[in-house]
C-alpha cells in the first residue's frame, strides 16, 4: 500500500511496526498518507527522549505520529529520529488536531516546530524552565508559578483575523479556571460584544499532575492507580485500557471469564460516566431535577463497586494479566438492582426533557461540529458519533468478544449539543444490552493469565512454599517484565478512543508512557465552536463535550 | 432554680444567651461553602451534595462560587503549581471569619503525585483548618470535616480574633 508513495520517501524501513521516515520527509509522507491513502484521522503526536535508553540511538529524540485511515481499521505509526536542534515541519495545516499536540511536544520535550501558529507551553505554566519529560529533568523538581497568562498573545491574532483591529468596544471575560460552569479547572477566555462571543481561546494544564513522568519510575502494576485518576468518572475503563495495552506487549490474552468481567464492569463504568456528564450538563441548563434523577443511580453503582473493589470512585480493579479478584456471590442481583435504578433514572429524566421545548431550544443547533471537522480535530467517542461518523473501537477493531455482542452504535445527525447528549442516553441503553448479554454468557474458569511472570501466585502458595514467596517478591519488587518494544493499543472508553503508547526497555518499569486522551482533542475545538454563540451556550458546549480535567491535563 | 429576667416574663418564647454564642450558632448552622474542586475529590463532593448524603442536613448546601459570599473554602482535588496563584487569590478574596478544609491526599500533601508539577500540600500556599484523608475521601469523611469546622466555629470570639491575626507566610506571600 505504502509503496505507491513518492520514491524519495523510504517507507520500507520498518522497526517494530513503525515506519521510519527521515525528518525532512515526514511532512511529505503524512501529506501523502492523508491525500492519497485517506489517513485523515490524526490520533496523536508524541516524542521520546532516548538518552537513558539501554541501546544507543544515533540521535537523542524521536518524534512519533499515529494516524488512522478513513475506515478507522488501519493504524500507521511514523517515526523520525532527530536531535534537539533540528526543527520539525508543523502539520497544523493538514490536521487541526496537530495544533495542541505539537504544543505539548514542545512543552514536554522541547522540540521545535516550524510554521506552527503559536508554539507555546500548554500543560506547564508560563514561568516553567526546562522540559519535564526529558530524561535529565528531575522528577520532583517543582517550579513556582506566580502569575497567570493573560492569553492576549492568542486572542489578538484571532480578533485580527475577524477584522477587529481595535478592540476597545469589546469586553473580555474569563470563564474559569475557577468557575462553576467550567467542570473542573479549565479556562476559557472570551471577547464579547454584548452577550455574543466574538472570539475565544482556551487554556488548559491546571490539573497537569505529571502522570506520564510518574509512570517512568513505577512498575506496571503500580501505574494502575494512576490510571484511575485520568478519567475519574469511569476509573475502571482506564485500568482496562492500560492493562490491555501492556498485555498486548506481553502477547498474552486473558482467559474468557476475565475478558467477560472486563466487558461487564467496563460497560457499567461507561454508564456511570455518561450519567455524570448528562447530569452536569442538565444542571448547566437549569434543569436541576434531572441531576437528582441521573446522579442518584450512580450511588447504587458506587455501592456495587465498593462491594466488589473496596473503593467507590478510584477502584484500581484491574491488574496486568487480569484483575484483583473474581465477582462476589450475589453480584448478579446487585447488578440487576443497579441497572434497574439507571433505567428508572433515565426514564424519569427523559420524560422531563425529551419533548420539552425549552430543552430543545437550548440544545438544538448549538455548538455544531460537522463530521469532517470532527475527524480533522481528532474527536472520538460519543462526540464524534454525534456528528454522524460511525467510529466505535468496539465495532471497528473489536476486542474482548465485542463482535459477538448484539448492540448498535448510536449516531447523531447534526453534531450539536442535543445530539451529543442523546447519543450518550442511547449509549447507556446499549451498554445495558451488552451487560445483560455478557452476564448470560459469563463462563466459569480462571480470571487471570496463568503465567508466573505476570500474575501473582495464590496467597496459599506465598505463605506455604518458597517458590510462591519468591515469585510474589520478584513481581512486587521488580514488576512484570515487559519485552522491549514500542506499542500502541486502544479501547473505546467513555469519552472515546483511549489509547496508550508505551515504550519498554525490557525492565519492569516503562521507559515512556503516553496517553492518547480523547478529551484533549475535543477541548482544543471548543474555542472555535463557541464563536458567534452566546455565553450561556458556551457553557452547554463545554458540558456536552464531557471534558474531564484529569484526562485532559494528565 | 427560679427563672428570672426576661425568661420569667416571656416564658418559653424567649431564650437568653450571649451574643457570641448566638452569632456562632447562626454561623455554624449556615455555612456557605466555596468548592474549589479540581479533580476526583470534586466528584465525591457531588455525592456529598446529592440525596443520599445530603450536606443540607448540616446547613451547608448553599454552594457559592463567589469567594466573597462564602465562608468555607473546600479544596477538593490536586492543586498544581499553575493553579496555586488562583487558589491564593480566591482565599484572599474571602472575608473573615473564613475556614479552609483540605480534602483528600493531593490537597493535603500532594498525594502520590510527588513530581515536578504538583504542589506538595496546599498549606504551603494558604493556612488550613481541617485536613480530610482519603483518595478520594468518602462522603462521610467530608461531613466529618464539616462538623469539625462547626466545632471550631463555636469557639468564643476571642479565639476568632486571635485566629484572624495569625501570622501565616506561604510560598506565594512575598
Amino acid at each position: 500500500m505504502l509503496s505507491m508513495c513518492d520514491d524519495k520517501i523510504d517507507f520500507d524501513r520498518k522497526e517494530n511496526n513503525h515506519y521510519i521516515v527521515k525528518l525532512s520527509d515526514m511532512k511529505k509522507a503524512i501529506k501523502f498518507l492523508k491525500e492519497s491513502e485517506n489517513y485523515n484521522f490524526l490520533l496523536d503526536i508524541t516524542a521520546v527522549d532516548y538518552s537513558k535508553y539501554k541501546e544507543n540511538h544515533s540521535k537523542r529524540f524521536a518524534i512519533i505520529y499515529l494516524l488512522k485511515n478513513k475506515d478507522f481499521d488501519n493504524l500507521v505509526i511514523l517515526k523520525a529520529y532527530l536531535n534537539e536542534d533540528e526543527i520539525i515541519d508543523s502539520i497544523t495545516d493538514l490536521y487541526k488536531s496537530a495544533n495542541w499536540a505539537e504544543r505539548e511536544v514542545w512543552d514536554q520535550y522541547g522540540l521545535k516546530f516550524k510554521n506552527h501558529p503559536n508554539l507555546k507551553r500548554i500543560l506547564n505554566h508560563k514561568e516553567f524552565m526546562g522540559h519535564p519529560l526529558r530524561k535529565d529533568y528531575p522528577t520532583t523538581k517543582g517550579q513556582l508559578c506566580t502569575k497567570t497568562d493573560d492569553l492576549m498573545d492568542e486572542m489578538v491574532p484571532k480578533l485580527k483575523a475577524k477584522g477587529y483591529e481595535n478592540h476597545e468596544d469589546l469586553m473580555f471575560l474569563n470563564l474559569g479556571p475557577a468557575h462553576p460552569a467550567s467542570h473542573g479547572t479549565i479556562r476559557n477566555f472570551v471577547a464579547l460584544e454584548g452577550e455574543t462571543i466574538i472570539s475565544a481561546v482556551s487554556e488548559i494544564g491546571y490539573l497537569h499532575r505529571g502522570f506520564e513522568k510518574s509512570c517512568e519510575n513505577h512498575t506496571y502494576n503500580q501505574i494502575i492507580p494512576y490510571t484511575d485518576r485520568l478519567n475519574y468518572c469511569s476509573a475502571i475503563l482506564n485500568n482496562i485500557a492500560f492493562a490491555h495495552t501492556v498485555e498486548g506487549m506481553l502477547g498474552v490474552e486473558l482467559p474468557e471469564r476475565g475478558q467477560f468481567i472486563r466487558v461487564i464492569i467496563g460497560e457499567l463504568s461507561r454508564i456511570i460516566d455518561h450519567l455524570v456528564c448528562l447530569a452536569a450538563n442538565l444542571v448547566d441548563m437549569g434543569a436541576l431535577t434531572n441531576y437528582w434523577y441521573l446522579y442518584n443511580p450512580r450511588e447504587t453503582a458506587y455501592t456495587l463497586l465498593s462491594k466488589l473493589t473496596g473503593a467507590r470512585l478510584t477502584n484500581s480493579y484491574m491488574r496486568i494479566g487480569g484483575m484483583t479478584h473474581d465477582l462476589y456471590d450475589g453480584f448478579e442481583e446487585d447488578l440487576k438492582e443497579c441497572i434497574k435504578d439507571v433505567e428508572k433514572g433515565m426514564d424519569d429524566s427523559l420524560s422531563l426533557i425529551e419533548h420539552n421545548r425549552i430543552f430543545q431550544d437550548r440544545s438544538q443547533n448549538i455548538g455544531i461540529v460537522s463530521g469532517d471537522d470532527a475527524i480533522n480535530r481528532g474527536f472520538s467517542g460519543p462526540n464524534l458519533r454525534a456528528s454522524g461518523v460511525n467510529y466505535d473501537v468496539r465495532k471497528n477493531n473489536p476486542y474482548y468478544f465485542y463482535d459477538t455482542f448484539d448492540f448498535d452504535v448510536a449516531l447523531g445527525s447534526v453534531g450539536d449539543v442535543y445530539d451529543r447528549m442523546m447519543v450518550r442516553f442511547e449509549e447507556i441503553r446499549q451498554s445495558i444490552k451488552i451487560i445483560n448479554q455478557a452476564m448470560k454468557k459469563l463462563p466459569d474458569g480462571e480470571i487471570n493469565v496463568s503465567n508466573h511472570a505476570i500474575s501473582f501466585p495464590k496467597k496459599q502458595n506465598v505463605y506455604s512454599n518458597i517458590e510462591g514467596l519468591m515469585n510474589q517478591f520478584k513481581l512486587v519488587m521488580e514488576g512484570v517484565k515487559v519485552p522491549k518494544g514500542e506499542y500502541y493499543r486502544s479501547i473505546e472508553a467513555a469519552n472515546g478512543e483511549l489509547g496508550f503508547y508505551i515504550i519498554s526497555d525490557g525492565s519492569g518499569t516503562p521507559y515512556k508512557v503516553k496517553v492518547r486522551p480523547p478529551c484533549f482533542y475535543a477541548m482544543s475545538a471548543l474555542g472555535d465552536m463557541i464563536e458567534g454563540e452566546m455565553i450561556a451556550d458556551a457553557v452547554l458546549d463545554l458540558g456536552s463535550l464531557n471534558i474531564i480535567a484529569g484526562e485532559l491535563d494528565r | 432554680m427560679a427563672v428570672t429576667g426576661e425568661e420569667a416574663i416571656f416564658g418559653d418564647s424567649v431564650i437568653t444567651t450571649k451574643l457570641d454564642s448566638a452569632i456562632a450558632w447562626a454561623r455554624e448552622s449556615s455555612m456557605w461553602p466555596y468548592i474549589f474542586g479540581t479533580a476526583c475529590c470534586a466528584i465525591e463532593f457531588m455525592s456529598v451534595a446529592s440525596s443520599k448524603f445530603d450536606i443540607s442536613r448540616f446547613g451547608a448546601e448553599v454552594v457559592r462560587f463567589s469567594p466573597r459570599q462564602a465562608d468555607l473554602l473546600i479544596i477538593a482535588g490536586t492543586v498544581s503549581y499553575k493553579q496555586a496563584p488562583i487558589l491564593k487569590r480566591i482565599y484572599d478574596q474571602m472575608t473573615e471569619p473564613k475556614w479552609v478544609v483540605s480534602a483528600g491526599a493531593c490537597a493535603c500533601s500532594g498525594g502520590f503525585y510527588d513530581n515536578y508539577t504538583t504542589l506538595q500540600g496546599i498549606d504551603r500556599i494558604i493556612p488550613v483548618d481541617v485536613y480530610i484523608s482519603g483518595c478520594p475521601p468518602r462522603p462521610e469523611a467530608f461531613l466529618e470535616g464539616l462538623m469539625q469546622i462547626q466545632k471550631l466555629q463555636a469557639k468564643p470570639s476571642k479565639y476568632l480574633e486571635k485566629r484572624s491575626k495569625r501570622d501565616f507566610k506561604g510560598l506565594l506571600d512575598a
